[in-house]
C-alpha cells in the first residue's frame, strides 16, 4: 500500500516537474510547480515521517515563494510578448546534456553502498517531530539560525533598494521607457 | 524508529527520484529563455536536493539533515526576493524578461 503510493507520488511529481519545463504559458508553469511542491511535501509527510519539514515546505514554498512568482508574473503581463523560440537543435542538445547528467548520476550511485552498516541507529523519539527539531535547532545550530535572520534582513533591504523607482533615466542599452 | 517505507522501498529509489527532478531542473535552465522560468527551474533543483536530504535524514535517524533543509529554504526565500526584484528592474528597463535581450554585457 505505502509502496505503491510512493511510486504513484513519484511519477506524479516527475510528470508535474516536466510540465513546468514544457508548458508555454508561464502562469501554468507556476501552477504546475506548486503541484510539484505539494507532491514533494506529501512524500515528506506520509513516507519519510518528516511532518514538520513537510508543513514548512507547503507554507514557505507553495504558499509564499510561489505566490511571489505569480505576483511578479501577473504584474508583467508576459502573454503580450511571446517567448523567443529556441531552435530544435538547441533543445535536443539540451535534452541530451540533461540525459547524460542523469546517466552520470545514476552510474555513480549504482555501485554506492547506501545501506546502513550493522545495526541501525534507534532513536527513541520520532526525529521529524517539532520537539526534536526545535531542540536541535536552538541548541546545536543556534548561531546559523541567527545568521539566517541577518541574511533575511539583508535580502529585504536589497529587494527594497532594487525595486525602488529610479528617477534618473539610466537604461541598459535600450531607449528609456515612457 | 526508521519509517516503514524503507522496508519495501530501498533508499536508492529516493536518490533516483531526486536525481530525475534535479535533471529536469537542469534541462529547464538550458532550454527556456524566460528568466522567470529559469528561476523556477532553479527552485526545482533546490527542492530535489531537499528531498534527498530529508530522505537520508530519516533513514539515518539524524535530525541534522532536516535542520539543513530549513537553512536551504531560508536561503532560497532570500534569493527569490532579491532575484525577482532584479528581474522586475530589468523588465522595467527593457520591457522583456527574455535572457537573449540581456546579453549586452558581452566582453
Amino acid at each position: 500500500m505505502l509502496t505503491s503510493a510512493f511510486y504513484f507520488i513519484a511519477f506524479v511529481t516527475i510528470f508535474f516537474a516536466i510540465m513546468v519545463v514544457v508548458s508555454k504559458n508561464p502562469i501554468h508553469s507556476v501552477l504546475y510547480l506548486v503541484l510539484t511542491f505539494f507532491c514533494i511535501s506529501a512524500n515528506y509527510i506520509f513516507m519519510l515521517d518528516a511532518t514538520f519539514v513537510g508543513m514548512v515546505n507547503v507554507i514557505v514554498y507553495a504558499g509564499a515563494i510561489m505566490v511571489l512568482f505569480l505576483y511578479v508574473l501577473m504584474m508583467m503581463n508576459l502573454n503580450a510578448i511571446a517567448e523567443q523560440k529556441r531552435s530544435v537543435l538547441f533543445k535536443i542538445s539540451a535534452a541530451v546534456t540533461g540525459g547524460m547528467l542523469l546517466l552520470v548520476l545514476v552510474a555513480a550511485l549504482k555501485d554506492a553502498n547506501l545501506q546502513i552498516q550493522g545495526s541501525a541507529l534507534e532513536a527513541e523519539q520520532r526525529i521529524g517531530s517539532i520537539k526534536v527539531l526545535g531542540y536541535v535547532l536552538y541548541s546545536k545550530y543556534q548561531l546559523p539560525f541567527e545568521v539566517a535572520s541577518i541574511l533575511f534582513l539583508v535580502a529585504m533591504i536589497g529587494a527594497v533598494v532594487l525595486g525602488k523607482k529610479d528617477n534618473s533615466t539610466k537604461t541598459i542599452g535600450i531607449e528609456p521607457v515612457k | 524508529m526508521i519509517p516503514q517505507i524503507f522496508q519495501t522501498v530501498p533508499i536508492e529509489h529516493f536518490v533516483y527520484l531526486s536525481a530525475v527532478l534535479f535533471v529536469i531542473g537542469v534541462v529547464g535552465v538550458l532550454t527556456r529563455s524566460n528568466a522567470i522560468i529559469i528561476f523556477m527551474s532553479v527552485e526545482l533543483m533546490l527542492n530535489a536536493v531537499n528531498l534527498l536530504l530529508v530522505s537520508f535524514s530519516s533513514y539515518h535517524q539524524d535530525p541534522a539533515g532536516q535542520i539543513f533543509v530549513f537553512f536551504i529554504m531560508a536561503v532560497a526565500a532570500a534569493e527569490v526576493a532579491v532575484g525577482l526584484a532584479i528581474i522586475t528592474m530589468i523588465y522595467r528597463n527593457t520591457h522583456s524578461v527574455d535572457i537573449n535581450d540581456m546579453s549586452r554585457l558581452k566582453g
